[in-house]
Protein backbone atom coordinates (compact mmCIF):
# COMPACT_ATOMS: atom_id res chain seq x y z
CA UNK A 1 0.00 0.00 0.00
CA UNK A 2 1.39 3.41 -0.88
CA UNK A 3 -1.43 5.74 0.18
CA UNK A 4 -3.34 5.90 3.43
CA UNK A 5 -3.11 6.96 7.06
CA UNK A 6 0.37 6.35 8.38
CA UNK A 7 0.50 7.90 11.86
CA UNK A 8 -2.20 8.86 14.32
CA UNK A 9 -0.98 10.24 17.61
CA UNK A 10 -2.20 10.12 21.17
CA UNK A 11 -1.21 12.50 23.92
CA UNK A 12 0.25 10.68 26.90
CA UNK A 13 1.32 11.95 30.31
CA UNK A 14 4.64 10.10 30.30
CA UNK A 15 6.26 8.53 27.24
CA UNK A 16 8.25 5.90 29.16
CA UNK A 17 5.09 4.79 30.93
CA UNK A 18 3.13 4.77 27.66
CA UNK A 19 5.85 2.81 25.89
CA UNK A 20 5.85 0.17 28.64
CA UNK A 21 2.05 -0.02 28.48
CA UNK A 22 1.66 -0.37 24.71
CA UNK A 23 4.66 -2.67 24.24
CA UNK A 24 4.74 -4.80 27.37
CA UNK A 25 1.02 -4.99 28.14
CA UNK A 26 -0.62 -4.76 24.72
CA UNK A 27 2.11 -6.39 22.66
CA UNK A 28 2.84 -3.48 20.29
CA UNK A 29 6.32 -2.96 18.84
CA UNK A 30 8.39 0.20 18.85
CA UNK A 31 8.53 1.67 15.34
CA UNK A 32 10.43 4.91 15.93
CA UNK A 33 11.91 6.32 19.10
CA UNK A 34 14.06 9.33 18.40
CA UNK A 35 14.57 12.76 19.89
CA UNK A 36 16.84 15.22 21.57
CA UNK A 37 16.69 16.82 24.99
CA UNK A 38 12.99 17.25 25.79
CA UNK A 39 11.63 16.31 22.39
CA UNK A 40 10.84 12.68 21.60
CA UNK A 41 9.10 11.27 18.53
CA UNK A 42 7.79 7.92 19.66
CA UNK A 43 5.57 5.64 17.59
CA UNK A 44 4.51 2.04 18.11
CA UNK A 45 2.86 -0.50 15.86
CA UNK A 46 0.40 -3.28 16.20
CA UNK A 47 2.30 -6.42 15.10
CA UNK A 48 -0.36 -7.22 12.48
CA UNK A 49 -0.46 -3.69 11.05
CA UNK A 50 2.92 -2.79 9.60
CA UNK A 51 1.62 0.19 7.60
CA UNK A 52 0.17 2.03 10.60
CA UNK A 53 1.92 3.75 13.50
CA UNK A 54 0.38 4.90 16.74
CA UNK A 55 2.19 7.98 18.02
CA UNK A 56 2.69 8.41 21.77
CA UNK A 57 3.38 12.10 22.11
CA UNK A 58 3.73 14.66 24.87
CA UNK A 59 1.84 17.92 24.51
CA UNK A 60 4.72 20.29 25.14
CA UNK A 61 6.35 23.55 24.18
CA UNK A 62 7.23 24.77 21.65
CA UNK A 63 4.63 22.79 19.64
CA UNK A 64 2.02 24.13 22.03
CA UNK A 65 2.55 26.71 24.77
CA UNK A 66 3.02 25.55 28.34
CA UNK A 67 -0.49 26.46 29.46
CA UNK A 68 -2.06 24.64 26.50
CA UNK A 69 0.13 21.62 27.26
CA UNK A 70 -1.26 21.56 30.81
CA UNK A 71 -4.81 21.82 29.51
CA UNK A 72 -4.20 18.94 27.09
CA UNK A 73 -2.82 16.82 29.94
CA UNK A 74 -6.02 17.57 31.87
CA UNK A 75 -8.20 16.70 28.87
CA UNK A 76 -6.50 13.32 28.49
CA UNK A 77 -6.66 12.64 32.23
CA UNK A 78 -10.39 13.22 32.33
CA UNK A 79 -11.06 10.98 29.35
CA UNK A 80 -12.10 13.78 27.00
CA UNK A 81 -10.08 12.58 24.00
CA UNK A 82 -11.73 10.89 20.98
CA UNK A 83 -12.73 7.22 20.86
CA UNK A 84 -10.19 4.54 20.00
CA UNK A 85 -11.13 1.08 18.83
CA UNK A 86 -9.02 -2.05 18.60
CA UNK A 87 -10.36 -5.09 16.82
CA UNK A 88 -9.53 -8.62 17.98
CA UNK A 89 -10.53 -12.12 16.90
CA UNK A 90 -11.56 -13.16 20.40
CA UNK A 91 -12.49 -10.42 22.84
CA UNK A 92 -12.67 -12.63 25.92
CA UNK A 93 -9.25 -14.13 25.24
CA UNK A 94 -7.75 -10.68 24.64
CA UNK A 95 -9.39 -9.38 27.82
CA UNK A 96 -7.92 -12.25 29.81
CA UNK A 97 -4.48 -11.71 28.32
CA UNK A 98 -4.49 -7.93 28.80
CA UNK A 99 -6.01 -7.89 32.26
CA UNK A 100 -3.52 -10.55 33.29
CA UNK A 101 -0.84 -8.11 32.19
CA UNK A 102 -2.37 -5.42 34.40
CA UNK A 103 -4.41 -3.40 31.91
CA UNK A 104 -7.12 -1.30 33.59
CA UNK A 105 -10.42 -2.54 32.16
CA UNK A 106 -13.38 -0.23 32.67
CA UNK A 107 -15.87 -2.64 31.15
CA UNK A 108 -15.64 -6.41 31.20
CA UNK A 109 -16.51 -8.27 27.97
CA UNK A 110 -20.22 -8.05 27.14
CA UNK A 111 -21.99 -9.86 24.32
CA UNK A 112 -24.38 -7.70 22.32
CA UNK A 113 -25.46 -7.12 18.74
CA UNK A 114 -23.80 -10.38 17.70
CA UNK A 115 -20.37 -9.39 18.95
CA UNK A 116 -18.39 -9.12 22.18
CA UNK A 117 -16.83 -5.89 23.42
CA UNK A 118 -14.88 -4.61 26.40
CA UNK A 119 -13.20 -1.30 27.30
CA UNK A 120 -9.91 -0.30 28.85
CA UNK A 121 -7.82 2.80 29.40
CA UNK A 122 -4.15 3.47 29.01
CA UNK A 123 -2.37 4.94 32.05
CA UNK A 124 -2.87 8.50 30.76
CA UNK A 125 -6.65 8.11 30.41
CA UNK A 126 -7.07 7.41 26.69
CA UNK A 127 -10.04 5.08 26.33
CA UNK A 128 -10.01 2.03 24.08
CA UNK A 129 -12.85 -0.16 22.99
CA UNK A 130 -11.87 -3.76 22.41
CA UNK A 131 -14.22 -5.20 19.81
CA UNK A 132 -14.49 -8.69 18.44
CA UNK A 133 -14.46 -8.82 14.64
CA UNK A 134 -17.83 -9.71 13.19
CA UNK B 1 -24.39 36.17 38.26
CA UNK B 2 -24.98 32.47 37.97
CA UNK B 3 -26.80 31.10 40.97
CA UNK B 4 -26.25 27.77 42.63
CA UNK B 5 -29.42 26.31 44.03
CA UNK B 6 -27.81 22.97 43.42
CA UNK B 7 -24.19 23.93 44.02
CA UNK B 8 -23.73 21.36 46.67
CA UNK B 9 -26.20 18.55 46.39
CA UNK B 10 -26.33 15.99 49.11
CA UNK B 11 -26.65 12.37 48.14
CA UNK B 12 -30.17 11.00 48.21
CA UNK B 13 -31.76 13.96 46.54
CA UNK B 14 -31.72 16.34 49.48
CA UNK B 15 -30.60 19.75 48.46
CA UNK B 16 -28.56 21.94 50.71
CA UNK B 17 -29.79 25.39 49.89
CA UNK B 18 -27.23 28.03 49.20
CA UNK B 19 -27.67 31.62 48.26
CA UNK B 20 -24.09 32.48 47.37
CA UNK B 21 -23.41 32.92 43.67
CA UNK B 22 -21.07 30.37 42.07
CA UNK B 23 -18.46 32.98 41.25
CA UNK B 24 -18.20 33.89 44.92
CA UNK B 25 -17.89 30.25 45.94
CA UNK B 26 -15.07 29.86 43.45
CA UNK B 27 -13.38 32.95 44.86
CA UNK B 28 -13.46 31.62 48.38
CA UNK B 29 -12.25 28.24 47.13
CA UNK B 30 -15.36 26.21 47.87
CA UNK B 31 -15.64 25.07 44.27
CA UNK B 32 -12.30 24.35 42.62
CA UNK B 33 -11.92 25.65 39.10
CA UNK B 34 -11.39 22.95 36.47
CA UNK B 35 -8.27 24.70 35.22
CA UNK B 36 -6.63 24.32 38.63
CA UNK B 37 -7.14 20.58 38.96
CA UNK B 38 -4.07 18.39 38.86
CA UNK B 39 -4.08 15.87 35.95
CA UNK B 40 -3.26 13.05 38.41
CA UNK B 41 -6.41 13.91 40.39
CA UNK B 42 -8.47 14.14 37.18
CA UNK B 43 -7.26 10.67 36.21
CA UNK B 44 -8.52 9.34 39.55
CA UNK B 45 -11.83 11.18 39.19
CA UNK B 46 -12.16 9.59 35.75
CA UNK B 47 -11.78 6.19 37.42
CA UNK B 48 -14.84 6.93 39.57
CA UNK B 49 -16.76 8.19 36.54
CA UNK B 50 -15.86 5.00 34.67
CA UNK B 51 -17.27 2.97 37.54
CA UNK B 52 -20.56 4.88 37.36
CA UNK B 53 -20.68 4.31 33.60
CA UNK B 54 -20.37 0.57 33.87
CA UNK B 55 -22.71 0.15 36.86
CA UNK B 56 -25.12 3.08 36.94
CA UNK B 57 -27.82 0.85 38.46
CA UNK B 58 -25.88 0.66 41.70
CA UNK B 59 -26.74 2.87 44.67
CA UNK B 60 -23.46 4.79 44.61
CA UNK B 61 -22.69 7.06 47.51
CA UNK B 62 -20.28 9.95 47.36
CA UNK B 63 -18.19 8.07 49.93
CA UNK B 64 -17.86 5.03 47.61
CA UNK B 65 -16.83 7.19 44.68
CA UNK B 66 -14.51 9.38 46.74
CA UNK B 67 -12.72 6.25 47.89
CA UNK B 68 -12.11 5.19 44.27
CA UNK B 69 -10.60 8.61 43.61
CA UNK B 70 -8.65 8.65 46.86
CA UNK B 71 -10.03 11.95 48.16
CA UNK B 72 -12.47 13.06 50.86
CA UNK B 73 -16.20 12.99 50.10
CA UNK B 74 -16.54 16.75 50.23
CA UNK B 75 -13.59 17.31 47.95
CA UNK B 76 -14.77 14.59 45.59
CA UNK B 77 -18.17 16.18 45.07
CA UNK B 78 -16.65 19.59 44.37
CA UNK B 79 -13.81 18.44 42.14
CA UNK B 80 -16.00 16.00 40.15
CA UNK B 81 -18.33 18.85 39.37
CA UNK B 82 -15.45 21.08 38.36
CA UNK B 83 -13.96 18.36 36.16
CA UNK B 84 -17.07 17.05 34.42
CA UNK B 85 -19.49 19.94 34.64
CA UNK B 86 -22.17 18.19 36.67
CA UNK B 87 -22.37 17.02 40.28
CA UNK B 88 -21.74 13.26 40.63
CA UNK B 89 -25.29 12.33 41.54
CA UNK B 90 -26.67 14.15 38.51
CA UNK B 91 -24.10 12.46 36.30
CA UNK B 92 -25.32 9.12 37.66
CA UNK B 93 -28.87 10.17 36.88
CA UNK B 94 -28.03 10.93 33.25
CA UNK B 95 -26.42 7.52 32.91
CA UNK B 96 -29.49 5.81 34.35
CA UNK B 97 -31.82 7.68 32.02
CA UNK B 98 -29.65 6.75 29.06
CA UNK B 99 -29.71 3.08 30.10
CA UNK B 100 -33.46 3.14 30.57
CA UNK B 101 -33.90 4.73 27.18
CA UNK B 102 -31.72 2.09 25.53
CA UNK B 103 -33.66 -0.71 27.23
CA UNK B 104 -36.95 0.84 26.14
CA UNK B 105 -35.67 0.99 22.59
CA UNK B 106 -33.81 -2.31 22.35
CA UNK B 107 -35.80 -4.71 24.54
CA UNK B 108 -39.37 -5.70 25.33
CA UNK B 109 -38.83 -5.51 29.08
CA UNK B 110 -41.72 -4.05 31.05
CA UNK B 111 -41.41 -0.49 32.34
CA UNK B 112 -41.22 -1.70 35.92
CA UNK B 113 -38.42 -4.15 35.09
CA UNK B 114 -36.52 -1.35 33.37
CA UNK B 115 -37.03 0.93 36.38
CA UNK B 116 -35.56 -1.63 38.74
CA UNK B 117 -32.78 -2.70 36.38
CA UNK B 118 -31.61 0.87 35.98
CA UNK B 119 -31.41 1.54 39.69
CA UNK B 120 -34.71 3.08 40.77
CA UNK B 121 -36.53 1.64 43.74
CA UNK B 122 -39.89 3.13 42.81
CA UNK B 123 -41.76 3.03 39.53
CA UNK B 124 -43.34 6.39 40.29
CA UNK B 125 -40.03 8.15 40.85
CA UNK B 126 -38.63 6.59 37.70
CA UNK B 127 -41.56 7.63 35.55
CA UNK B 128 -41.64 11.16 36.91
CA UNK B 129 -37.89 11.72 36.64
CA UNK B 130 -37.79 10.18 33.17
CA UNK B 131 -40.55 12.46 31.97
CA UNK B 132 -39.00 15.53 33.56
CA UNK B 133 -35.70 14.89 31.82
CA UNK B 134 -36.72 13.55 28.41
CA UNK B 135 -40.08 15.27 28.07
CA UNK B 136 -41.84 11.97 27.37
CA UNK B 137 -43.17 9.16 29.52
CA UNK B 138 -41.24 5.88 29.25
CA UNK B 139 -44.09 4.27 27.29
CA UNK B 140 -44.38 7.18 24.87
CA UNK B 141 -40.64 7.31 24.34
CA UNK B 142 -40.55 3.58 23.65
CA UNK B 143 -43.08 4.07 20.86
CA UNK B 144 -41.14 6.97 19.36
CA UNK B 145 -37.76 5.25 19.57
CA UNK B 146 -38.94 1.92 18.24
CA UNK B 147 -40.68 3.45 15.25
CA UNK B 148 -37.74 5.75 14.46
CA UNK B 149 -35.37 2.95 13.41
CA UNK B 150 -31.74 3.40 14.34
CA UNK B 151 -28.57 2.52 12.53
CA UNK B 152 -26.36 2.83 15.58
CA UNK B 153 -25.55 -0.86 15.82
CA UNK B 154 -22.49 -0.11 13.69
CA UNK B 155 -21.11 2.17 16.45
CA UNK B 156 -19.33 0.64 19.46
CA UNK B 157 -21.76 0.55 22.32
CA UNK B 158 -20.01 2.75 24.89
CA UNK B 159 -19.77 5.67 22.47
CA UNK B 160 -23.49 5.48 21.73
CA UNK B 161 -24.24 5.37 25.45
CA UNK B 162 -22.07 8.36 26.08
CA UNK B 163 -23.59 10.38 23.26
CA UNK B 164 -27.18 9.56 24.21
CA UNK B 165 -26.82 10.71 27.79
CA UNK B 166 -29.22 13.58 28.51
CA UNK B 167 -27.32 16.83 28.80
CA UNK B 168 -28.60 17.74 32.22
CA UNK B 169 -27.09 21.13 32.85
CA UNK B 170 -29.55 22.01 35.58
CA UNK B 171 -30.86 20.01 38.52
CA UNK B 172 -34.03 18.02 37.91
CA UNK B 173 -35.75 19.93 40.71
CA UNK B 174 -34.88 23.16 38.93
CA UNK B 175 -36.00 21.83 35.55
CA UNK B 176 -39.27 20.76 37.14
CA UNK B 177 -39.75 24.17 38.71
CA UNK B 178 -39.12 26.00 35.46
CA UNK B 179 -41.55 23.74 33.64
CA UNK B 180 -44.15 24.47 36.30
CA UNK B 181 -43.48 28.19 35.99
CA UNK B 182 -43.69 27.93 32.22
CA UNK B 183 -40.50 29.81 31.64
CA UNK B 184 -36.92 29.11 30.71
CA UNK B 185 -35.26 32.24 31.99
CA UNK B 186 -32.44 31.80 34.49
CA UNK B 187 -33.70 31.98 38.05
CA UNK B 188 -32.67 34.97 40.06
CA UNK B 189 -31.66 34.84 43.68
CA UNK B 190 -31.45 31.92 46.04
CA UNK B 191 -32.51 28.34 46.12
CA UNK B 192 -35.92 26.79 46.05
Amino acid sequence: MTEGVQVVGLYVRDQDEALAFYVEKLGFRVHTDVGNEDYRWLTVQHPDQPSFQLGLFRPQPPSVDAETAKQLDRMVAKGAMPPLVMVVDDCRAAHQRYSGAGVEFIQEPVERFGSVDASFRDPSGNGWKLVEAR
Amino acid sequence: LETVPEAIEKWGGRVLSLTLPTAMLKLVGMIPRAVDLDPALLRRLLRAKDRIDVASHMAWTVADLAKISGVSSAYFARSFRAAFGVPPHRYLLTRRIERARALLRDTDLSIIDIAFQTGWDSLGTFGRTFRDITGESPTALRGIEQSAGHRLDAVPHCFVSDANRPDLTIAVSEKRRRAADGRNAPVKGGAS
